[in-house]
């Protein structure tokens, strides 16, 4: 069997996503068989490959990086996955979104700490809202949780490299 | 004096009281379908229009918790268009409001949460909102929140037929409403309201809550008003 080549991606999340995915424990093991890790915040390849099967995605789309990297791993994946709420929803990110870009640095950068003014370099521009991935390019399986469970994570990544799309109905929700 | 009266609910022969709702004698004879604005013991507005159903004869959908049983009616609970509009439903509350539900008092014991677990809501199509909306935390043992109100107006009838006291009401219109306490003062300064606590028990959200509960520690208990009703005997209607 030709192993299926998956990657994952750490946009706006807190990478609580990745370590309910590191908590499949000894499974990890069984996945390791079938699967080439092309590309992670978990091993050290620099550039985003082509020709992905199946891509994780982790975090919401808050920057003009993440908008920009989101664009290329679409167009370089089969089968897209918006793993976790801030992946799904915008979630805990999105909170900043009522507010606007604007008053949240004055805020952060001014108001609260001395620290001068906001970074307008080196750090990537935030987008005026931040949006969930589906927003911005097509979505192929959406996997809602803070974080989902291992036990759904497992699930979801043992159907997709046996080619199924799952079926997530009773496993997981907003917010679990 | 109430008539007994046939009809059949998804093809099947049901009888109830022709005073009694389409979502009543639905339930009595084990056919559910999700509802949001309805509670037993408080008056149906009809607000969520989760419970529309198929009538026969009729060309819009009608909300089955104000619609009476009639002679000879059919009625159909779950069709195909009947299951899209109340996914579309579901999505339009999470859109219209900011429901983050991890950092949420009500995670996990949130109505709309197993609304959209019901209905099998995975992602939300519609674009988001996010309106800038009020928080109430002025009131010495309850918070409001605005962010994950869902307009159900629950809280006001509670307080309005329950309580007796109406703090709670309804100010604007279409998606500009908002639930007020008083005349939009803030809650702690309710001249009206008595703390009782059962419009936070009875919001099916987080947006009412008790001061002191972090994420996810908000379990709201209903079961008050079944009580209340049947103490009080059954009001006319
Ligand atoms: S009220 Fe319910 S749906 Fe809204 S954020 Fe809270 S848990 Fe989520
Ligand atoms: S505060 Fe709660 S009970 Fe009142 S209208 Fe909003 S969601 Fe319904
Ligand atoms: S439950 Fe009938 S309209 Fe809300």
């Amino acid at each position: 069997m030709t192993k299926k080549r998956v990657a994952t991606v750490w946009l706006d999340g807190c990478s609580g996503c990745h370590m309910s995915f590191l908590d499949i424990d000894h499974r990890l093991l069984d996945l390791a068989d079938a699967i080439d890790l092309v590309y992670s915040p978990l091993v050290d390849f620099k550039d985003f490959p082509d020709d992905v099967d199946v891509t994780l995605v982790e975090g919401a789309i808050s920057s003009e990086e993440d908008l920009e990297k989101i664009q290329r791993i679409r167009s370089k994946t089969k089968v897209l996955v918006s793993l976790g709420d801030c992946a799904v929803t915008g979630n805990v990110p999105s909170l900043r979104n009522p507010v606007g870009v604007g008053p949240i640095l004055q805020r952060v950068y001014l108001d609260e700490h001395p620290l001068g003014a906001a970074p307008d370099q080196v750090v990537p521009k935030l987008l005026p809202a931040v949006r969930p991935v589906h927003s911005v390019v097509q979505v192929d399986v959406y996997v809602p949780g803070c974080p989902p469970s291992a036990d759904t994570i497992f699930h979801v990544v043992s159907e997709l490299v046996a080619g199924r799309i799952p079926d997530l109905t009773d496993r997981t929700r907003f917010g679990a | 004096m109430s008539r007994v009266v046939t009809l059949k609910i998804d093809d099947r022969d049901v009888s109830g009281r022709d005073d009694e709702t389409v979502l009543e004698v639905a339930r009595e004879n084990g056919i559910d379908m999700p509802t949001l604005c309805q509670v037993d013991g408080l008056s149906s507005v009809g607000a969520c229009r989760l419970c529309l159903v198929e009538v026969k004869g009729v060309p819009k959908l009608l909300p089955a918790c104000t619609t009476y049983v009639t002679e000879g009616m059919e009625v159909w609970t779950s069709t195909e268009r009947i299951n899209r509009y109340r996914r579309q439903i579901v999505e339009l509350l999470f859109s219209e409001g900011n429901h983050i539900c991890a950092v949420c008092v009500s995670n996990g014991h949130c109505e709309l949460q197993n609304l959209a677990i019901r209905l099998g809501i995975q992602h939300i199509d519609y674009p988001y909102r996010y309106p800038k909306a009020t928080v109430d935390a002025s009131h010495e043992r309850f918070g409001f929140d605005g962010n994950r109100c869902v307009l159900c107006t629950r809280c006001v009838r509670v307080c309005d037929e329950i309580e007796g006291a109406h703090t709670w009401d309804v100010k604007g219109r279409g998606i500009n409403s908002q639930v007020i306490t008083d005349l939009d003062q803030p809650w702690g300064e309710s001249p009206t309201c008595t703390s009782c606590g059962k419009c936070v028990n009875i919001c099916p959200t987080g947006a009412l809550f008790e001061k002191g509960k972090s994420v996810a520690e908000m379990t709201k208990r209903g079961e008050f008003l079944p009580y209340l009703t049947t103490m009080r005997g059954k009001k006319q209607r």
